[in-house]
């Protein structure tokens, strides 16, 4: 390498070669989701490890349950289900509320080592930012959902053909509700570290208090509150969204819940990482450098 | 606000808390002129640099970038700016067109027009036949070269280097002086370059000397030596008096 430079043909004073226009918002998004999927691709162990999770409780879990846990007929199943087939929607779902957590924890790693910063540089609006971090989480989390489904079939799950088309946008909704929780946790998160407790502290009751392992009439049985708890767990309603779904039917109230909570939670999430109004700012804005 | 500077930083104050990190800061930067931002460790030239970046909000003065107010113009002030942080901000795991593609496309630049780019600025840094290697492979110096490059993907005018040489050798050290140097001598491109390595200096630049969250002295590096022997031995005397508004 030469300290000196020299003059390279076509190298010389330019005008800002980007566009600021609708078509530049579009380019923007679009680099951000494929730098998401680069990255994805580049961790093929995290694939897998993604679908391990839900495949145990499938093979193993759901297997031991099935004659002790058996599910009478209630929408929208029209006949009792065998215990497998009635937790597979809850664990396509939970494959994507822990994509939503990591996409968080790659914020969260972002944050640490920079590239946070060259993110928020770009002179396009924060929440366009979010919104392309987002739908670049949703598409690895739908591929995901769908490779469980996809080994699931093996199970005679009796999902018919139509379900699996009719789940997509289901799947996306979920996704993007996921995602969004993610976003705003990974704004008020400050360290890597304290991720682990946001973990048990969200993943694991937005989980196990929801519909994904068991009927809610059941937990009603035992416990009037606990119910209610499932109730207002958007997490349930993102699974009967899919489930309705993966059987050819319309969930209204669990559509406008997760649609709710999206709403709610990615506006949450750009204020958050507004660098004016939000914690950032409180906090004294992305780590990574000294003062 | 002086009119026709790439860099014009007005009264900006910034607190954590009860913590004062900026105390009516104001500085500009002259179109085509590169400028020395001197200051030890902690003395906040990080934080003019997240605030003259928008990463934090301006609370107090203000900012302005080739005649665009960052509070009223931030995507027009943004995008005429490049920089380079003081942490290393590549993918590590990605390749080298990867990560500038990566960030041409946070401009908004079209595939066609960024790969061009990039070919261009890689030459330019002495760095093209490392296109496809994977960022972790390379060295220090060179994953430093490549942000260089990256920053300047947009076609910004004015460019901000946080303490850029830090860690590297001596001889990755004057290369990156040589190429910023360069780009502002055969480019017109303007330059603000944080940093508390003396070397880096010449007598002819603008220097600002940033200490406690406050300017204490501001002139050319050698005014600014004026009276002693080496802008080192300035520069330790001014930050270690009590810090005090420059007149």
């Amino acid at each position: 390498m030469s300290n000196t430079l020299a003059p390279v043909p076509g190298d010389r004073p330019v005008a800002h070669l980007g566009r600021l226009d609708a078509v530049g918002y579009l380019i923007c998004l679009g680099g951000i989701v494929r730098r998401e999927l680069l990255r994805f691709f580049n961790q093929k162990e995290r694939f897998f490890s993604a679908l391990v999770r839900p495949l145990v409780w499938l093979f193993i879990f759901a297997a031991g349950f099935r004659n002790t846990l058996g599910v009478s007929i209630e929408p929208p199943y029209q006949t009792y289900v065998l215990y497998e087939v009635y937790v597979v929607p809850g664990l396509a779902v939970m494959i994507q509320l822990f994509n939503g957590m990591q996409s968080s924890l790659s914020m969260v790693y972002d944050r640490e080592v920079g590239s946070m910063k060259v993110l928020l540089t770009s002179p396009y609006p924060r929440w366009l930012l979010l919104l392309a971090k987002l739908i670049a989480g949703v598409t690895v989390s739908v591929v995901q959902a769908y490779a469980f489904l996809a080994i699931a079939w093996f199970w005679e799950l009796d999902i018919p053909a139509i379900g699996y088309v009719a789940a997509l946008p289901a799947f996306i909704a979920a996704g993007l509700m996921l995602g969004s929780i993610g976003l705003l946790l990974s704004s008020m998160v400050k360290q890597l570290e304290n991720f682990a407790s946001v973990m048990n502290f969200v993943i694991f009751p937005m989980f196990f208090a929801s519909s994904a392992l068991y009927p809610l009439w059941r937990i009603r049985e035992s416990s009037e509150t606990l119910y209610l708890i499932c109730m207002a767990n958007p997490f349930t309603h993102a699974v009967q969204l899919v489930r309705f779904a993966l059987y050819g039917q319309f969930a209204p109230l669990a559509c406008a819940v997760v649609v709710g909570t999206t709403l709610a939670f990615f506006t949450l999430a750009v204020v958050a990482y507004d660098p004016g109004r939000g914690i950032m700012a409180r906090r004294g804005g992305p780590a990574g450098d000294s003062a | 606000m002086s009119e026709g500077a790439a860099l014009d930083v007005a009264n900006v104050s910034h607190r954590f808390g009860t913590r004062a990190a900026l105390s009516d800061v104001s500085l500009t930067v002259a179109r085509g002129a590169f400028t020395a931002l001197l200051g030890p460790n902690g003395a906040g030239k990080t934080t003019l640099f997240s605030v003259i970046t928008r990463l934090y909000a301006n609370q107090d003065g203000r900012v302005s970038i080739l005649g665009h107010a960052l509070d009223r113009e931030p995507s027009r002030a943004l995008a005429r700016l490049g920089v380079v942080f003081q942490a290393r901000t590549l993918d590590t795991d990605l390749t080298v067109a990867q990560n500038l593609l990566y960030h041409a496309s946070l401009h908004g630049m079209t595939r066609r027009a960024a790969k061009e780019r990039i070919a261009t600025l890689l030459a330019r840094v002495g760095l093209a036949d490392r296109r496809d290697d994977k960022v972790r492979t390379l060295s220090g110096g060179q994953s430093r070269r490549i942000e260089i490059a990256r920053s300047l993907i947009h076609g910004p005018r004015l460019l901000l280097l946080d303490e850029p040489t830090v860690g590297l050798d001596l001889e990755s050290r004057a290369d990156i002086v040589a190429i910023v140097r360069a780009l502002v001598r055969e480019e017109g491109l303007s330059v603000l370059w944080a940093t508390h390595i003396f070397e880096e200096i010449e007598a002819g630049d603008a220097a600002v000397v940033l200490h406690r969250g406050r300017i204490v002295a501001r002139g050319t590096a050698g005014s600014i030596a004026q009276g002693t022997e080496t802008l080192e031995a300035a520069f330790r005397r001014l930050v270690a008096e009590p810090a005090r508004q420059a007149a």
